[in-house]
């Protein structure tokens, strides 16, 4: 039974679609790596996924035991107000709410868990210091270790290590394969396709409204779409731009 | 000294300490929720509520009800809950529907206690309900103990649900990804912030609420930058000035509401000066 069905996708907003008629699925323990060009509609799928937007039409369908309130989020871009005072231990900890049920307050477990996540990401040390005084890196893995802390299921990364320095990027995506090793499914938005292809076990290619390719990574790098887009940016990379 | 006797004197009255005990309790809840009012940009539904409160007020004393709690109560909550709702779809017509109902009520309060008072003193009818000059002390026995629910019942939803408080207002959609149901707690926000209101109502009257809701949150947010520091330090501001507010006001012959409400701007100064010299806030 796979965690995650997209059937006959159409995606928009305001009457116009981004995405018509995709379909995929992602079964447990999957790694599925999204990418496209800018504007493609990769962040559009998946806060469908995440349910913050409904499909036009289509249907997103949740299997295998996953409930939606075990799966966790990390935006592209969290419009966090300026002056709101929270410390990044109050942040990290608020990815707990969605199995809390109705206690009022953290267990012992999730405490320690929170701690392990913020370790994890190395920023345990910034654990009473208040987010928006933070860089946009430090920032960034705040929401990922709090992402960390809403699931053990499925993770929705919409371009995790985006400002991350190159040495805690390869980190964040040791950490993300370690997760996908042990329990919980992944799905993500990369423009890496280093990355994609060293880890991921699916590659799903929107552009044009529609999927150019879903299917398993082996088959990517040898489809028309894969050699394109790995070669193009292979060139970019010995070019330096990458 | 004659200040000092005179406060003494009136501490023999138990209206006076019941007065003290239901503004400190308020004091208490407005500033637990003035945090997330300011937090989450509904200042401003804050200020339109207030206002449908002294619309429903003024009907209520039309009717000449009894309690009018009962009728401006269950207003003021349906309207927190419409005016929230409709501010979520779309950002301008959340404005201008807040605005509307707003002054809408003030003209509309002021036209039916005009039409219908039985007072001789309209004028000072409408100055007492704006300004609540003197209400917390003419609060009757029940008065007094519905107050006293209403703030127990407000501190306890706070408490009960304060790290979902914080979570939904620090990152909605984050939540609603993770399948936490943040659509009810903006419900439960909503409904607890009219009740905050309504109490707040009879301390410094309709148009001071929003001073008492606001100045202390944003003085601990001059110093602190934790959400439960914040909360904390809000919370003993705004009771300490409520407390300090209400004896001077006793004792220089001053109307509550706006005696009170100084204090918490002189106090939203001292915190200002506090937060520059500790370096800590250098813009805002
Ligand atoms: N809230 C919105 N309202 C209207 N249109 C939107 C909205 N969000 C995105 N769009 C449009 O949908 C299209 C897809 O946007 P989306 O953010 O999904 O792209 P993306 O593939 O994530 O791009 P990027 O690589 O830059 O992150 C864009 O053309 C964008 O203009
Ligand atoms: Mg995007």
């Amino acid at each position: 039974m796979p965690q995650l069905v997209c059937e006959n996708l159409t995606l928009g907003y305001d009457g116009n679609n981004i995405i018509t008629n995709l379909s995929f699925e992602v079964n447990a323990s999957d790694y599925l790596c999204i990418v496209g060009e800018n504007g493609s509609g990769k962040s559009t799928l998946i806060k469908a996924v995440a349910n913050l937007i409904s499909p036009v039409s289509g249907s997103i369908r949740k299997g295998g035991g996953l409930k939606a309130n075990e799966i966790g989020y990390l935006p592209q871009q969290t419009a966090v107000q300026k002056d709101f005072p929270a410390s990044v231990e109050e942040v990290v900890r608020s990815g707990f709410i969605n199995s809390s049920g109705l206690r009022p307050f953290y267990t012992k477990e999730q405490k320690l868990l929170a701690k392990e996540n913020m370790e994890r990401l190395e920023i345990y040390g910034l654990a009473k210091r208040c987010y928006r005084e933070l860089s946009g890196g430090q920032q960034q893995r705040v929401l990922l270790a709090r992402a960390l802390c809403a699931t053990r299921k499925l993770l929705l990364l919409d371009e995790p290590v985006a400002s991350l320095d190159p040495q805690a990027s390869s980190g964040m995506y040791d950490i993300i394969a370690k997760l996908n090793n042990t329990v919980t499914t992944i799905v993500m938005v990369s423009h890496d396709i280093a990355i994609c292809v060293s880890y991921a076990s699916h590659i799903l290619h929107i552009g044009g409204r529609s999927a150019l390719f879903f299917g398993a990574k082996k088959d990517y790098l040898n489809s028309e779409y894969g050699r394109k887009f790995a070669g193009l940016r292979g060139v970019n990379r010995r070019d330096g731009y990458y | 000294m004659d200040t000092i006797n005179k406060l003494v004197m009136y501490f023999e009255y138990p209206f006076v300490r019941s007065a003290l005990l239901v503004g400190m309790l308020i004091a208490l809840c407005s500033a637990l929720l003035g945090v997330t009012l300011v937090l989450k940009r509904f200042s401003f539904i804050g200020d339109g509520l207030s206002h449908v409160a002294f619309g429903a007020t003024a009907v209520a004393a039309a009717l000449q009800m009894a309690n009018q709690f009962w009728l401006v109560l269950p207003v003021t909550i349906v309207s927190a809950v419409l005016l929230l709702a409709s501010g979520q779809n779309s950002k301008t017509k959340g404005d201008a529907a807040v605005a509307m109902v707003s002054v809408g009520s003030l003209a509309l309060g002021y036209l039916v206690m005009s039409l219908y008072s039985k007072s001789a003193n309209l004028s000072g009818d409408v100055c007492s309900t704006l300004f609540g000059s003197t209400s917390i002390l003419t609060l009757t026995g029940t008065g007094v103990l519905l107050c006293i629910a209403l703030s127990i019942l407000v501190v306890a939803v706070f408490l009960l649900f304060y790290h979902k408080i914080f979570a939904v207002v620090f990152d909605e959609e984050f939540m609603s990804a993770t399948g936490v149901d943040a659509k009810a707690y903006n419900f439960m926000l909503a409904v607890v912030i009219a009740v905050v209101i309504v109490l707040a109502m009879n301390l410094v009257g309709a148009l001071l609420i929003s001073a008492l809701v606001i100045f202390p949150a944003l003085s601990a947010m001059r110093v602190f930058k934790s959400f439960f520091a914040v909360s904390v330090c809000a919370v003993v501001v705004s009771v300490c000035c409520a407390a300090l507010g209400i004896l001077a006001s006793i004792a220089i012959g001053a109307p509550v509401g706006s005696t009170i409400v100084a204090i918490d701007i002189i106090g939203f100064f001292l915190f200002s000066i506090v937060g520059a010299i500790s370096g800590k806030n250098p813009a805002v």
